[in-house]
């Protein structure tokens, strides 16, 4: 129906809108990190964990479907850097195979490795996990370690797999950067959930404290982002472009208006939380970070940008023309796309279902389920 | 090139994943319909006594659930860390069920486990249901795209091959989702995993019983596992029955390994039992059993619905046969591949210079031979040869436990509907020890299937020593180490929790 370079971008849209879907999630991790901060006692960790609990699965199959659809529709952007990156990936994935059985193993009785190991689990993935999930989407502005064959086979070019990517400033900001707005969507998210007098006062000076750091984080690591250089393609040849991500943003005003609001909507949370002590922070904070991450992964997909450049050899930088699925699945993925109103839709019903009233100290007490 | 070290790590990787994986998936997929139908029952009936019945097995079904999930994030992310050549060379099928699985089914599922779980007394009694069925149907459509996917590896169909690219590419949507060998394997694994839910709710309701405990519930639990069981149990040998009648026209190889079926006969028998002479060499005029009980005409009729039928074996699909059956010998197919590939690269060469003549005539031979392009990358003719052993006791062991359970279910719902089931205690004790067995068949069904297909990754068209990442053996070690320990101690943990729920009895969940 469109030209191949259509779903391609559609595609990537997608992948940009599921990344920024994501990094809302992962308020469940923010939480795990803030379990024993917020709370004092064990009633006090029932209620973080049980309304944690009951989101986990949503960020956890988030994560499976950013995987699912980068290797339907860019399998070898999918090969090149799981293949590559090798240890990095599967340091998030043990990261998300502990947080998997923690909930639910934690307080049972005869659970083998104690409630401390596993909360401890649940802290790995909130702070580790996360870390590494913000430094390796950052491999994706600054490249790297590999080469492609004439048969588009690749391999790394440096024994560490993936390891070394931890040495670059801009993709160690970007992490700390997810790793703040996790933790400060967590307090905003207690804050909206639960009805407990002493969470709510510490998530409120929560807040404060990581709204702070990511504020600082965000400032600073977009601000590099801005000075970064890109690899620009055309015809297949390749070359580094001097502050590449700027320009994109300066070509595109949808991008210019999407970043503004964006970021307008994550102060506005923070003002009506701080300020106006409003429980509704969440909400535009959510908003407004899909909005921002969204934003910034599209940097990538579009104008002739490498979506991720090659450090050992410029020539096999990928983008999304040559990493892409074929016209035909991408064409069948995209009117498989359309059900994604449908799978939104259920997830606010029940959501809002679960949300209709916070979650009390009483009702974990009595829930014979709780984790 | 092949590192044939690193392959074989990469492949004990993926099995030790997959093996640890089934362990907890097909609880979820039978459980999540047992509770389904339990907890239909107290809507209907409204009596409070089938919502304890179903809180408790809610119990056990979460417990497994999150390992489950584990293991499962694993799979999908290694087809990338391990076998990013794969992920390349066939991503454009293979990816698309996977990330229709995680649309369609896994935030289904995912979603609805919250109310499932937290819900009671925050929606409604129908909502509550509704969720609990959309968690058993949510896990059910998840095993559809996964063994739509499988399927494909198993019967590669509705894709061509594009030499631009260097890939192999999906041409329709339709023959993937529809191939009958997909769907086959999706009813019989379903099915597998029903006849394990079954088993482990018959076989824990027994336990009840054997100990004289929460009677009331472990009989009406009993009933419903049992009745389930049967049902299911006679539905997974009918999709067997299928599954290897799709073995028979697409891996030959696989149903001759199946069988130990070295020479091809016309009206072959099956060999009911019967212990393999591991000093049988292909080619070689030995016996292939020490001793067998066979059944006649059975594999014809399996495999081709015909009891005349020609059924191949290791020696004429290693070796080829022209007597009638125009069989290719592997060594042929071999060379074959050999020269597709040379096209191949003699085609890229050419495109790369831009001389589109000598491009096309490379690319005419290379479509000539394209039907034996995987062969190519073998070395040996009898690479083409699966592990016997492992696959011929493998299948006799699962279809032998198949029957045990068929028969099992029926003696425990008999003696649950004449009201002596109380009494039949080598009955109870054979549920409760069947729990394992079932476990057993699962694994036993997967090895038949991925170790009976090998070399190929994709049948036919990608051998495994293709398909690999490029990485250091030392990395594939560690990470096998690592996964090894930690899903070990998660399944240790898993299973000192459920014997501890299962020891507190049926109150208070």
């Amino acid at each position: 129906m469109f030209e191949l370079l259509t779903y391609q971008q559609y595609w990537w849209f997608i992948v940009a809108i599921l990344g920024g879907i994501f990094v809302f999630m992962t308020f469940v991790q923010g939480g795990q990190t803030l379990l024993n901060t917020l709370a004092k006692d064990e009633d006090e960790k029932n209620i973080i964990i049980a309304s944690l609990g009951r989101k986990w699965e949503l960020t956890f199959t988030t994560l499976v479907m950013f995987g699912g659809v980068l290797f339907a529709a860019f399998p070898l952007l999918y090969a090149v850097s799981f293949g590559g990156a090798y240890f990095v990936w599967m340091a998030i994935l043990f990261c998300f195979i502990i947080q998997a059985v923690s909930y639910e193993y934690r307080i049972k009785p005869n659970n083998f490795l104690g409630q401390k190991i596993y909360e401890s689990f649940l802290y790995i993935n909130g702070s580790v996990g996360i870390i590494l999930i913000g430094i390796a989407l950052a491999t994706f502005f600054t490249g790297g370690n590999f080469i492609k064959s004439d048969m588009n086979l690749s391999s790394w070019t440096l024994p560490t797999y993936g390891l070394e990517a931890v040495l670059h400033p801009f993709n160690v900001c970007l992490g700390f950067t997810i790793f703040f707005v996790s933790r400060t969507q967590a307090s905003l998210y207690f804050i909206n959930n639960i009805d407990h007098n002493y969470i709510l006062q510490r998530a409120k000076i929560q807040v404060k404290i990581d709204g702070s750091f990511f504020l600082l984080f965000f400032i600073f690591t977009f601000g590099y982002l801005l000075t970064l250089s890109g690899v620009e393609y055309s015809n297949e040849m390749f070359k580094i472009i001097e502050y590449k991500f700027l320009n994109n943003i300066l070509k595109t005003p949808l991008f210019i208006s999407s970043l503004i609001s964006g970021v307008f909507l994550i102060f506005f949370a923070l003002y009506i939380t701080i300020v106006k002590n409003s429980d509704k922070g969440i909400c535009f904070f959510a908003l407004g970070v899909v909005l921002t991450i969204t934003t910034i992964l599209c940097l990538l997909g579009f104008n002739n940008t490498s979506i991720y450049p090659s450090l050992a050899d410029i020539h096999s930088s990928l983008t999304i023309q040559n990493s892409s699925g074929s016209l035909y699945t991408l064409e069948v993925m995209s009117y498989v796309s359309l059900g994604i109103p449908v799978v939104l839709g259920y997830i606010y019903y029940v959501w809002k279902s679960m949300d209709a009233t916070k979650i009390t100290s009483d009702e974990v007490k009595s829930d014979s389920h709780h984790y | 090139m092949e590192d044939s070290l690193l392959v074989d790590w990469s492949r004990a990787q993926f099995a030790l994943t997959a093996l640890y994986h089934w362990l907890f998936v097909p609880l979820t997929l039978g459980l999540s319909f047992i509770i389904a139908i339990m907890e239909t029952i107290y809507v209907k009936t409204g009596n409070i006594i089938w919502k304890e019945i179903t809180k408790f097995w809610m119990t056990l079904f979460a417990i497994n659930f999150a390992i489950g999930l584990a293991t499962g994030i694993i799979m999908e992310f290694e087809f990338g860390t391990n076998w990013s050549n794969y992920s390349w060379i066939v991503g454009d099928i293979f990816g698309a069920p996977l990330a229709i699985e995680g649309l369609m089914a896994f935030f289904m599922e995912s979603t609805f486990f919250a109310i499932m779980f937290f819900g009671w007394d925050k929606v409604s009694k129908q909502m509550h249901l509704t969720s609990t069925w959309l968690v058993a149907i949510g896990s059910n459509l998840s095993a559809l795209w996964i063994l739509v996917a499988n399927g494909w590896m198993q019967n590669p169909v509705g894709m061509k091959f594009n030499v631009d690219s260097a890939r192999f590419e999906m041409v329709s949507f339709w023959d993937v989702v529809f191939n009958p060998t997909g769907y086959s394997k999706f009813l019989h694994t379903i099915g597998s995993g029903y006849v394990m839910g079954a088993l482990f709710v018959v076989g824990i309701s027994a336990y009840y019983l054997l100990k004289n405990k929460d009677t009331i519930k472990a009989k009406k639990s009993i009933v419903v596992g049992a009745t389930f069981g049967l049902i299911t149990s006679m539905f997974l040998i009918l999709s067997g029955d299928e599954s290897a009648h799709q073995v028979a026209q697409h891996q030959p190889m696989k149903l001759a390994a199946m069988e130990g079926l070295y020479d091809g006969h016309k009206r072959a028998s099956i060999v009911a039992i019967g212990q393999l002479n591991e000093d049988k060499k292909i080619g070689d005029d030995t016996d292939e059993f020490i001793w067998s009980i066979e059944v006649p005409y059975a594999l014809s009729i399996l495999g081709f619905h015909d009891m005349n039928a020609y059924v191949p074996g290791i020696n004429e699909l290693v070796y080829g046969d022209n007597d009638g059956h125009k069989i290719i010998s592997a060594k042929e197919k071999i060379a074959k591949g050999k020269i597709a590939i040379e096209a191949l690269k003699s085609y890229k060469e050419a495109k790369k210079f831009k001389d589109d003549v000598k491009a096309s005539a490379h690319l005419t031979i290379f479509r000539a031979h394209e039907k034996y392009f995987g062969y190519g990358y073998l070395k040996d003719e009898k690479d083409i040869v699966p592990n016997v052993s492992l696959v011929f006791y493998s299948f006799h062991l699962m279809v032998g436990l198949g029957s045990w359970f068929l028969v099992l279910f029926f003696l425990i719902l008999y003696f649950s509907m004449i009201g002596k089931i109380e009494k039949k205690r080598i009955l109870l004790y054979s549920a409760l020890w069947s729990i394992p067995l079932g476990y057993l068949a699962g694994e036993l069904g997967w090895i038949v299937a991925e170790v009976g297909r090998q070399p190929w990754a994709i049948q036919d068209m990608l051998p495994v020593g293709m398909a690999t990442s490029q990485i250091a053996t030392s990395a594939v070690q560690t990470t096998f180490w690592l996964f090894a320990i930690i899903f070990t101690s998660l399944l240790i943990a898993e299973i000192k929790i459920m014997f501890t729920q299962v020891k507190k009895g049926m109150e208070d969940h």
